[in-house]
C-alpha cells in the first residue's frame, strides 16, 4: 500500500484524533443536549475505530518513523481498550445525567485519553511512550475532578495529578538514564545496544527500575498504589468505572511490552522487581480490602489484586504468559464493566449505592440484580464455574510452565483471602435482613442493559465453550 | 447399551430443571409447582441413575458410559465423563439423597423457596458431575462449584450463627482446594494429559509425587474431614438446615474419600506409601478423639457431626491400608455413612421441626409418644454403631480386616473407636428416646407423618439392604479396586 494522504486516515490513531476534535466541536456548537450528542458521537466513533483496528488497513505502513508497533498483541489490547471505553461511556451515561455532571467535555476528554492509551499500547520508542502516557493521564486528571463543586472529586483529581506527575517525573528520569547509557530511544535500538552487554551497568539498572516504578504507578501495583483507592472513591462513580476498566488495560500492555522487548535479555534484573510488585499487590489487595466499607474502595483494592495476578504472567515471561494475560485482561474487562453497570444503575432511597451494608436485603426486592451481582462477585473471586476462574487458571498455567511455583502457590493463597471480601458482598445481599422503609431502584437504559445481559451470559456460560476466547488469543504473541 | 447419553442426562437434568424453576414466578400459588418440579426432577434423576446401575457391567474394571468431547482448543482438556464401580455408588448416593432432602424441606423451608430449590438442583448437578468426571480439570471445577450452593444454603436458611459458619465452611474448604489446583496444573505440565484414567499408575518421580500428594492431601483432608482439619464441620452442620446437613454429611464428605482413592492412591502410589503412617496416625486420633468429643456434646446435631469425623477416620484407615478388604470396607463405609448419617440428621430434623431445639436434655421419653420414630431412629443408630445386619457393620468389619493386614496397632485404635461410637450413640438414644416424658412440652408431640415416613423408610430399607446383601454393592467395585491395588503394589515393588 502506498503512503498517500488518503490512507493515513485509515490509521486508527489518526482517525481517532480527528474524531475526538470533531467531538469537541460537535459538543461545543450544539445548542442543547450537548452531552447526549457528544456521548453518542464518541461511542459511535469508538466502535468505528475498533473496526478500523480489527480490519487493520495499515499493516505495511512504516508509521511515525518506526515509533509504532502493530502486532496481534497490540491489536488485541487496543480493541479491548476501545470497547472498554465505549462500554463505560454507555453504562455511565445515565449516571452523568442524573448527577448533573453531564458536560460534553467528558466524552471528548475520554476520547483523547483513549487515543493516548492506544498510542501507549503501540509505542515502540521512549519518546512516544512518554507522550502517550501524558496524553492519557492529563485527560484523566481533568475528568477525575470534573465535579467541580464536590470536595471529594476535586481532592481525588489533585491527588491523582500530583502522584501522577511524580510518577511521570520518575519515569522520565529513568528514560534519561536509559538514553544516556545506550544512546537510543527506540525499543529496537535499546535491545540491540543491550545485547552487546553481559551485565547491566549500574546506571542502566537504575534507569530500568525508575521506569518500572513509573509504570507500576500507572498499573497501580503495590507499593505504588496509594492513589487508587482515594481516586476511585472520590471521583464520580461513572469516572471510576472508566478508571477501573480502561487505563489498566493499556498500562498492563505497556509494562509487558517494555519488559519483554527492549529488556528481554535482562530477565533476571527486572523480574525481581516484578516478582515483588506482583506478590505485594496480590496480598495487599486481598488484605486491605477486607476492612473496606465502601464498594468503590473495595473494587479499587480488588483491581490492585488483579494487577498482582497479571504480573505473575509477566514474571513467567513466555508465550503462554502473553496469552494468559490477554485472556485475563479480557475477563477483567467484562467483569468490571458488568459490576459497574450495576453500581451505576442501583439506587437506594434516591441515592446511589456506595456502601456494602446498603446492599442488605437487595435479594428480596431485586432478585435478578442480586443474582447478577453475586455471579460477578464469585467470578471475580475466581470460583468455578464462572469465567473469573479461567482467568486465574491460565495465569497459573503460565506460572507453572515457567517454574514460578512460589508465585503460583502464594497467588492461590491470596485468592482465598480475597474470596472473603467478595463473599461479604453476597452476604450483604442475601444473608442480611433488609432495613424497613428503604427501597431499591434499579433504572438502566436499554443499551447498558443489553451490554450487561451479554456480559453476564459470557460470565456464566463461558465454561461451555471456552474455545471461543482461547481460539482468539492462541495466535497472540509479542512479535 | 443405549445411545442416550445417560450420564450427561443425570448431570444436566437438574440444571435444566433449575432453569425451568428460574422462569416460574414465585408467589403463593406457584410455590407448590416449584417444589414439585424440583422433587420430580430429582426423582427422575434417581431413576436414571438406577438405570445406569442396571446396565452397568461388573466384569469391566475401567470406565463405562464414557462421553468425550473436546473442550479447550489450546489444551488437552476434555469434557470427559464416565463411571466405574467406585464412582457408580457415589453418583447413586447423590441422586438418592437429593429427592429425600427436597422432600424433607417441604414444610420446614418457608422463606425463599425458589432459591432454595435452585440451590439444591445446582448442588445435585455439581455433585454428580464431580463423581462422573474423568477429566481432572472438570473434576476440579465441580469440586469447587459445590461451595457456592452450600455456602448459600448454610448462609440463607441456616441457624443463628449461620454467617460465621458459612464463611468458615467456604474459606476453609477453598483454602484446601486451591492447592489442588496448582497440583493439577503441575500434573498437566508434566504429562500433557488431564485424564484420570490415563494417569492411573506411577507416572511421576518420587520427589514430585510427595509434593503433589501433599497438595491433594490439603484439599481432601479438609473435605473428608480429617483431624485436625475438621473444625469447620461441626459449625457447618449445626448451622445448616436439615437438608443441608444431610447433603453435607451424606455426599460432600465423600468427595474427600473419593479423591483419596482416585488421586492419592491411583496416581501417586509411592507417596501414598510414604505418607500412609501419617494418615493412620491422624485417623486413629480422629477416631478416638472425636468420639470422646461426641460423647460430651449436648447438641444432637453436633454429636452426629463429630461422629461423622470419627466414621470418616475409619474410611481413611481403610483406604490407606491399600488392600481389597480395606478399600472395599472404606467404600461400603462411605456409602453406609452417607445413608446413616443423612438419616440421623433427618431424624434430628423431625424433632427439631416440632420443638425447635436440638438440646439433648430437652428431650426424653419420646418412645411413649413416637413409637415409629423410635423404631426408625433405632435402625439408624444401630447402623451407625455397626450392628451386624446393618450397613455399618459391613464397612467397619472390612476396614478392620484390612487394617489388620496393615498393622495390628492401627486395629486397636480403630476398634476402640468403634466401641466408643457404640457408647455415644446408645447414650444419645437412651437420653432422647427412653425413659418417661418429664418435659411438659413433649406431651403433645406427634409421631411421623406420611411425608416423614416416606423419607425415612427408604433410608431404613437401604441400611438393611446394604447390611444383608453387601455383594450387590461390592461386585461392581471389585475390579476397579483390584486395578488400583495392583498398580499400587507394582509401584511400590511388592
Amino acid at each position: 500500500m502506498e503512503n498517500n494522504l488518503i490512507n493515513i486516515f485509515f490509521v486508527p490513531e489518526v482517525s481517532l484524533a480527528i474524531l475526538a476534535i470533531a467531538c469537541l466541536m460537535y459538543g461545543l456548537f450544539s445548542k442543547n443536549n450537548s452531552f447526549n450528542k457528544a456521548t453518542n458521537f464518541a461511542t459511535l466513533s469508538l466502535i468505528f475505530i475498533s473496526f478500523l483496528v480489527y480490519f487493520d488497513f495499515t499493516t505495511n505502513f512504516a508509521l511515525f518513523e518506526n515509533f509504532f508497533s502493530n502486532t496481534a498483541f497490540t491489536k488485541f489490547f487496543k480493541i479491548l481498550t476501545i470497547l472498554g471505553a465505549a462500554a463505560s461511556l454507555i453504562i455511565s451515561k445515565n449516571y452523568f445525567i442524573d448527577t448533573k455532571i453531564n458536560r460534553f467535555e467528558i466524552p471528548t476528554l475520554l476520547l483523547f485519553s483513549t487515543l493516548g492509551m492506544m498510542l501507549m499500547i503501540s509505542s515502540k520508542n521512549l519518546m512516544m511512550m512518554y507522550l502517550a502516557i501524558e496524553l492519557q493521564s492529563l485527560s484523566l486528571y481533568v475528568v477525575a475532578s470534573i465535579k467541580r463543586n464536590s470536595l471529594e472529586s476535586a481532592e481525588s483529581g489533585v491527588k491523582y495529578f500530583i502522584l501522577g506527575a511524580l510518577s511521570s517525573g520518575i519515569l522520565l528520569y529513568g528514560f534519561s538514564l536509559v538514553y544516556g547509557f545506550t544512546g537510543q530511544t527506540s525499543f529496537d535500538g535499546i535491545y540491540i545496544s543491550l545485547s552487546q552487554l553481559d551485565k547491566l551497568p549500574i546506571g542502566l539498572v537504575f534507569g530500568l527500575v525508575f521506569i518500572l516504578v513509573g509504570l507500576a504507578f500507572k498499573v497501580s501495583a503495590v507499593p505504588f498504589h496509594m492513589w487508587t483507592p482515594d481516586v476511585y472513591e472520590g471521583a464520580p462513580t461513572s469516572i471510576t468505572a472508566f478508571f477501573a476498566i480502561v487505563p489498566k488495560l493499556a498500562a498492563i500492555a505497556l509494562i509487558f511490552r517494555f519488559c519483554l522487548e527492549p529488556f528481554n535479555n535482562f530477565y533476571f534484573e527486572w523480574s525481581q522487581v516484578i516478582f515483588f510488585l506482583s506478590l505485594a499487590s496480590m496480598f495487599l489487595g486481598a488484605i486491605a480490602a477486607i476492612a473496606q466499607k465502601s464498594i468503590k474502595r473495595l473494587l479499587a483494592y480488588s483491581s490492585i489484586g488483579h494487577v498482582g495476578y497479571v504480573l505473575i504472567a509477566l514474571v513467567a515471561a513466555s508465550d503462554q504468559g502473553i496469552r494468559s494475560v490477554s485472556i485475563y485482561m479480557f475477563i477483567y474487562l467484562i467483569m468490571n464493566v458488568s459490576v459497574f453497570a450495576i453500581l451505576l444503575s442501583l439506587k437506594k432511597s434516591d441515592k446511589y449505592v456506595e456502601k456494602i451494608d446498603q446492599l442488605s436485603g437487595l435479594s428480596k426486592t431485586n432478585p435478578v440484580v442480586s443474582v447478577s451481582l453475586a455471579i460477578i462477585m464469585l467470578s471475580m473471586a475466581g470460583i468455578p464455574p464462572f469465567i473469573g476462574f479461567f482467568g486465574k487458571f491460565y495465569i497459573f498455567i503460565a506460572a507453572i510452565e515457567s517454574q514460578q511455583y512460589i508465585l503460583a502457590i502464594l497467588g492461590v493463597l491470596a485468592s482465598v483471602i480475597s474470596a472473603f471480601y467478595y463473599l461479604r458482598i453476597i452476604k450483604g445481599m442475601y444473608f442480611d435482613e433488609a432495613i424497613e422503609g428503604e427501597n431499591f431502584d434499579f433504572t438502566i437504559n436499554n443499551q447498558a442493559k443489553a451490554i450487561l445481559l451479554i456480559l453476564l451470559f459470557i460470565i456464566t456460560f463461558f465454561i461451555f465453550y471456552p474455545s471461543l476466547l482461547t481460539g482468539i488469543v492462541s495466535g497472540i504473541s509479542l512479535i | 447399551m443405549t445411545d442416550i447419553p445417560l450420564l450427561s442426562l443425570t448431570i444436566f437434568l437438574p440444571l435444566l430443571s433449575a432453569f425451568v424453576i428460574l422462569l416460574i414466578k414465585e408467589d403463593e400459588n406457584s410455590l407448590n409447582n416449584i417444589k414439585n418440579v424440583a422433587f420430580w426432577t430429582s426423582v427422575g434423576v434417581f431413576l436414571i441413575s438406577l438405570l445406569i446401575w442396571l446396565q452397568f457391567d461388573n466384569t469391566k474394571p475401567g470406565y463405562q458410559f464414557e462421553e468425550k468431547f473436546r473442550w479447550f482448543s489450546d489444551f488437552n482438556f476434555y469434557y470427559h465423563i464416565g463411571i466405574d464401580g467406585i464412582s457408580l455408588f457415589m453418583v447413586i448416593l447423590s441422586t438418592f439423597l437429593t429427592p429425600l432432602c427436597i422432600l424433607a424441606s417441604w414444610e420446614s423451608i418457608k422463606k425463599r423457596v425458589k432459591e432454595y430449590m435452585l440451590a439444591f438442583l445446582f448442588l445435585e448437578t455439581v455433585m454428580i458431575g464431580m463423581f462422573a468426571s474423568i477429566d481432572i480439570l472438570l473434576f476440579y471445577i465441580f469440586f469447587e462449584a459445590v461451595l457456592i450452593p452450600m455456602y448459600l444454603i448454610i448462609g440463607i436458611w441456616g441457624g443463628d450463627r449461620r454467617i460465621y459458619a458459612s464463611f468458615k465452611f467456604f474459606l476453609y474448604t477453598l483454602l484446601g482446594s486451591v492447592l489442588m489446583l496448582i497440583a493439577i496444573v503441575v500434573i498437566y505440565q508434566l504429562t500433557n494429559s488431564m485424564s484420570i484414567e490415563e494417569l492411573q499408575g506411577n507416572y511421576f518421580t518420587t520427589n514430585v509425587q510427595l509434593y503433589l500428594w501433599l497438595a491433594f492431601f490439603a484439599s481432601f483432608a479438609v473435605k473428608i474431614p480429617m483431624w485436625p482439619f475438621h473444625t469447620w464441620l461441626p459449625d457447618a452442620h449445626v448451622e445448616a438446615p436439615t437438608a443441608g446437613s444431610v447433603i453435607l454429611a451424606g455426599v460432600l464428605l465423600k468427595m474427600g474419600g473419593y479423591g483419596f482413592i482416585r488421586f492419592s492412591l491411583g496416581m501417586l502410589p509411592e507417596a501414598s506409601e510414604y505418607f500412609a503412617p501419617m494418615i493412620m496416625t491422624l485417623s486413629i486420633i480422629a477416631v478416638i478423639y472425636t468420639s470422646l468429643v461426641a460423647l460430651a456434646q449436648t447438641d444432637i446435631k453436633k454429636l452426629i457431626a463429630y461422629s461423622s469425623v470419627a466414621h470418616m477416620g475409619l474410611v481413611t484407615i481403610g483406604i490407606f491400608a491399600v488392600n481389597s478388604q480395606g478399600l472395599e470396607g472404606a467404600m461400603i463405609q462411605m456409602i453406609s455413612h452417607g445413608v446413616v448419617s443423612g438419616a440421623l440428621f433427618l431424624c434430628v430434623g423431625v424433632i427439631y421441626d416440632r420443638m425447635h431445639t436440638r438440646d439433648i436434655n430437652f428431650y426424653g421419653g419420646l418412645v411413649n409418644r413416637m413409637p415409629i420414630y423410635a423404631t426408625v431412629f433405632m435402625i439408624f443408630m444401630l447402623g451407625s454403631v455397626g450392628l451386624p445386619g446393618t450397613s455399618g457393620f459391613i464397612g467397619e468389619f472390612l476396614v478392620i480386616v484390612g487394617a489388620f493386614k496393615y498393622s495390628s496397632i492401627v486395629v486397636i485404635g480403630a476398634a476402640s473407636g468403634i466401641v466408643l461410637s457404640a457408647v455415644y450413640m446408645l447414650y444419645l438414644y437412651k437420653r432422647i428416646i427412653f425413659g418417661v416424658i418429664e418435659n411438659e412440652k413433649l406431651k403433645e408431640i406427634s409421631d411421623l407423618n406420611l411425608r416423614e415416613k416416606s423419607i425415612l423408610i427408604p433410608l431404613a430399607i437401604a441400611v438393611i439392604v446394604i447390611g444383608i446383601f453387601p455383594n450387590i454393592f461390592l461386585d461392581p467395585m471389585r475390579l476397579p479396586i483390584e486395578l488400583i491395588i495392583s498398580n499400587y503394589e507394582i509401584a511400590n515393588g511388592k
